[in-house]
């Protein structure tokens, strides 16, 4: 049971768009482990690495060539702040995906920086997530995460990882920088799932 | 970045139950921030630099959660807080001027195992802080009080005027801290208001007798500064953590 705390009322309830336990912002707060990594263009590269080992890379340009996608999505924060109707330009994990011959189960995003997530492989086909390099029809701001990033609106933010490089596929699933400090595996936000174990 | 401190055991349990939080005590900071004294039975202990989440649930069943620094080091149930008055702010509003002592509500936690400092690390301290980011850091500074603490220690503050400085009693009798008025400063100081620069930092970073590890905490634009500033003048980048709130 919750404590009731008299005096408080709050601003009520919000919409069914909002996860429970989150509230809303205009803004766009950012929240990053450390400094933001700056890369320079002609010298950053996307890459999606096997679990046997074979590499497929992209350059800016590359990149720049793929068809590209405009997704419009709401994006939840672990620290509770939720963000509606966000447009993003990017390249589609199916479309780099495409050629990609895994048996994999399980993805380790490494991001410049040092930063990494893990999630299912899963969780980024069939138009759920991208590699953004456009917010609100600008270039990708770096403390943003640009100049691109993984987005995958559909699980808490960390897991779409800032400044992304190389997507490292694998067979087993291993924990990444936030998961081993103790957040949740996975990161649904419709079901709290904040910390391991809720 | 993260993989080098992670190998170093840095793994935290996040405590998983809502625990009830009473207020015992309550102090204005500055006119628009309070200090709030919480008794939090089965706190399971936290390090400095952590935070916690609250939760308050209205007579309706509404709630909702928010992520406060905790401003002390592990005291047992003592938790104390420190709540920057937002203005329509849902529930900074409620904790700065609503709440009363003897009310109670439920906080989680501790949470966050990458901006916190423990004692064995024998890296100098830079402690950075603009606004309500000191009060992370404060826990840090009183940690390193209170165990007498061989690192070197440099605390840098920025605030907009002499009233919105936190903890200012406390802080007044200590070594090693710098305070910078951004809009307004005391009579008769040196500095002309201004934002804190790098020069600034080089001079502070140039008191101490080697790399430092940095924590930088405040509004999103002064944690981006002052971190692209810490690495220009040299620090390596994995030695500068970073939390960033407040407006962005
Ligand atoms: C790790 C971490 C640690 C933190 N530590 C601290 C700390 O130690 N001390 C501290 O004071 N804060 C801290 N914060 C910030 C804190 O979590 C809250 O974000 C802050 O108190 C504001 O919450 P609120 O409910 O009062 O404001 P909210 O209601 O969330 O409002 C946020 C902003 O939106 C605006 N807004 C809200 N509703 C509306 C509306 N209907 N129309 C227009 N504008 C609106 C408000 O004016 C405000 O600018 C921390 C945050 C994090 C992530």
């Amino acid at each position: 049971m919750a404590i009731v705390t008299p005096g408080f009322r709050g601003r009520g309830r919000s919409d069914d768009r909002v996860p429970p336990g989150q509230y809303l912002v205009e803004d766009f707060p950012v929240l990053s482990a450390g400094p933001t990594p700056r890369v320079p263009l002609d010298r950053w590269q996307f890459s999606i690495v096997t679990e046997t080992g074979l590499q497929s890379s992209w350059s800016w340009d590359e990149l720049q060539a793929l068809p590209a996608s405009s997704p419009t999505v709401d994006i939840h924060c672990v620290t509770q702040w939720s963000k509606l109707a966000t447009t993003w330009k990017g390249v589609s994990l199916d479309v780099l995906l495409e050629d990609v011959d895994t048996a994999a189960d399980y993805v380790l995003v490494h991001s410049y920086g040092g930063y990494t997530t893990n999630l299912p492989l899963e969780d980024l086909l069939d138009g759920k997530a991208w590699v953004a390099y456009e917010f609100d029809g600008e270039p990708l701001a770096p403390d943003h995460g640009g100049p691109a990033r993984l987005l995958v609106p559909h699980l808490y933010f960390w897991k779409s990882a800032k400044w992304v490089q190389r997507l490292e596929l694998r067979l087993d699933d291993t924990p990444g920088f936030w998961e081993q400090l103790g957040y949740h595996e996975y990161g649904d936000p419709w079901r709290e799932q904040r910390y391991a174990g809720d | 970045m993260a993989r080098a401190a992670l190998r170093g055991g840095l793994s935290v349990a996040v405590a998983r139950r809502w625990l009830e939080a009473r207020v015992v005590d309550a102090r204005a900071e500055t006119p628009t921030a309070r200090t709030l004294v919480l008794d939090v039975p089965g706190w399971p202990g936290h390090l400095p630099g952590q935070h916690l989440t609250v939760r308050l649930t209205s007579p309706d069943g509404y709630s909702a959660q928010r992520s406060y620094s905790i401003a002390t080091p592990d005291s047992g149930a003592r938790v104390e807080l420190t709540v920057q008055l937002v203005p329509e702010g849902e529930v900074s509003e409620f904790l700065v001027t609503g709440v009363q002592v003897g009310d109670a509500f439920e906080v989680r936690g501790p949470v966050g195992g990458w901006f916190v400092w423990r004692a064995e690390d024998p890296a100098p301290l830079l402690l950075v802080a603009g606004g309500s980011g000191i009060v992370p850091l404060m826990a840090v500074v009183r940690e390193h009080r209170r165990l007498l603490a061989p690192q070197p220690l440099e605390l840098v503050v920025s605030v907009r005027s002499p009233e919105d400085l936190y903890y200012a009693g406390e802080l007044a009798g200590l070594p090693g801290v710098t305070v910078v008025h951004t809009r307004r400063a005391p009579e008769g100081s040196g500095r002309p208001p201004a934002r804190l620069s790098a020069p600034e930092l080089a001079a502070v970073v140039a008191r101490l007798p080697e790399q430092p590890r940095a924590y930088v905490c405040g509004p999103t634009g002064f944690v981006e500064a002052v971190a692209d500033a810490l690495v220009a003048l040299g620090l390596d980048p994995a030695e500068v953590r970073t939390e960033r709130f407040g407006p962005s």
